[in-house]
């Protein structure tokens, strides 16, 4: 068991092979490869335009790439090209073994059903169908994300975007999976709110040993959450490296920039 | 006595490309190996390369060449090279680093940053915490504290708590960067206690302390670092 353990974590379950896309004379990235391991956080930062979110769709098989291919270990231990999954398997997987959490939480979450419908739905649609079963988890999970279960029964219009963000992530946890993306999570909340958010994932992605790719314009946030950093610039990772390396000896002209131009209180 | 930390011919320069990519060259050909249960003193004048040397050998910043051999698990591994993944498992289970400042994470307890490092090689929440009182508790930090984040604490205090921290573990290997500069004469004495103590387990440690009196305590070597600081 402890050997199938070692070798389980030892191969890749994410594998990004020289993805480029453009739109036109526009490259939203270019010639991107990297793997991705069990556990293994990465951040991809870089400013506004630079094609974080472009590359965080293609990786999850939301747009197709021009070019390359992503690769992706399913829990039958065999890695599959992700274009070659059909229409079903693909749902699965995101429905199941992905989650993607959203900048914007009402794009992620159901506004007009309750919390506890949010969290429920995931489980329901991999069979879940034992409803005392379903509100309990849902219950456990909003504690979990540090959300008062007396409002189990209310919606999220009626939550603040703090509440809504941790919501979001109980509702792409519940099904415990292996791969989640985050497309800048804490992007619209206050400063005192992104840090309760980040403490929450901080200790939920090292208790469930998450892989997690995350995009994020905030060095600080990559700092505190992930393990390995791509810089990109222009469609291109210009930098890579552990997060602490990069970012307490950065390389590249523009990492050096990046770096500098953080404003510390 | 098995040697921990090979380094041989490492160097750093900075590139600060943001003032026109003038060269800051830091260190060169710095060779030495710290074996098993020595403690080896970093010596020389501000700005001579102290702290970058013990940041090449927790893989904090990058070697521009040579290598930094680390005994991880029975074998050597260069960091200079090594996958960040690596890098990851060689701090989890062999080289510990208390670094000058705490780097205290929001919200985060005091009791629960110190109990940390445990969690991650897979000691239970319990006894990771009875460990962490233990050692706050010896570093004089009154448990009324321990459940508060320590960014409110006085640097003497935060710097205890990062010790704490660092200390926790057992790790085959320690990095110490100026451990004691803002701590008094008790919490001094305690620190030269835990050095003495671990020291004895085995462990290889690197270390960078001004305080001549803590440095003749604990030092089994000094290495003059000024012989390998590059020509600015």
């Amino acid at each position: 068991m402890a050997n199938q353990n070692l070798r389980e974590n030892d191969e890749p379950l994410l594998i990004a092979d020289d993805l480029s896309k453009s739109f036109g004379k526009i490259i939203a990235c270019q010639d991107v490869s990297f793997k991705l391991y069990p556990g293994e956080i990465l951040a991809i930062v870089g400013e506004s335009g630079s094609g974080k979110s472009t590359l965080l769709q293609i990786l999850s098989g939301q747009q197709s790439s021009g070019q390359g291919r992503v690769s992706y270990r399913m829990r039958d231990g065999v890695t599959r090209d992700l274009s070659t999954l059909g229409e079903a398997e693909r749902r699965f997987l995101f429905r199941t073994d992905w989650g993607y959490v959203r900048q914007d939480p009402a794009q992620g979450l159901r506004m007009a059903v309750s919390a506890g419908a949010n969290v429920g739905e995931r489980l329901m649609a991999v069979g879940w169908n034992h409803y005392g079963r379903i509100r309990a988890a849902a219950s456990s999970w909003l504690e979990r994300v540090e959300i008062d279960v007396a409002r189990i029964d209310d919606t999220p219009r009626t939550y603040s975007g703090g509440m809504r963000q941790r919501l979001q992530i109980a509702r792409n946890l519940v099904t415990q999976p292996r791969l989640v993306f985050m497309d800048e999570p804490t992007g619209g909340l206050d400063v005192s709110v992104q840090a309760r958010l980040l403490d929450v994932l901080r200790n939920l992605v090292r208790e469930l040993h998450l892989a997690v790719v995350i995009v994020t314009h905030d060095l600080a946030v990559a700092r505190l959450l992930s393990d390995r950093l791509l810089v990109m610039k222009g469609g291109q990772v210009i930098e890579t490296g552990l997060t602490d390396q990069v970012l307490d000896d950065p390389a590249e002209h523009y990492t050096q920039l990046l770096v500098s131009s953080i404003l510390s209180p | 006595m098995s040697v921990m930390i090979d380094v041989t011919n490492a160097q750093k320069t900075f590139t600060m490309h943001l003032q026109s990519g003038i060269e800051l060259p830091v260190v060169r050909g710095v060779n030495f190996q710290v074996d098993a249960g020595e403690c080896v003193v970093l010596s020389g004048p501000s700005g001579a390369g102290k702290s970058s040397i013990l940041k090449m050998i927790f893989a904090n910043y990058r070697c521009g060449g040579g290598r930094v051999d680390i005994r991880h698990q029975g074998t050597l591994i260069d960091i200079a090279t090594a996958e960040p993944r690596q890098i990851l498992n060689v701090r989890r289970s062999t080289i510990g680093y208390v670094s000058q400042f705490l780097r205290a994470v929001p919200r985060v307890a005091t009791i629960d940053v110190v109990a940390e490092p445990l969690i991650a090689n897979g000691v239970t929440r319990a006894e990771a915490n009875d460990r962490a009182g233990r050692a706050l508790h010896r570093l004089n930090i009154a448990e009324r504290f321990w459940q508060l984040p320590p960014a409110t604490f006085s640097g003497g205090e935060q710097q205890r708590v990062n010790i704490a921290r660092g200390f926790i573990s057992d790790l085959p290997i320690l990095l110490l960067d100026e451990p004691t500069a803002s701590l008094d004469a008790a919490n001094r004495a305690v620190v030269v206690g835990l050095i003495a103590e671990t020291k004895r387990k085995g462990t290889a440690i690197v270390a960078i302390v001004h305080d001549d009196e803590v440095r003749r305590q604990i030092a089994d070597r000094i290495i003059d670092v000024t012989g390998f600081t590059a020509a600015a």
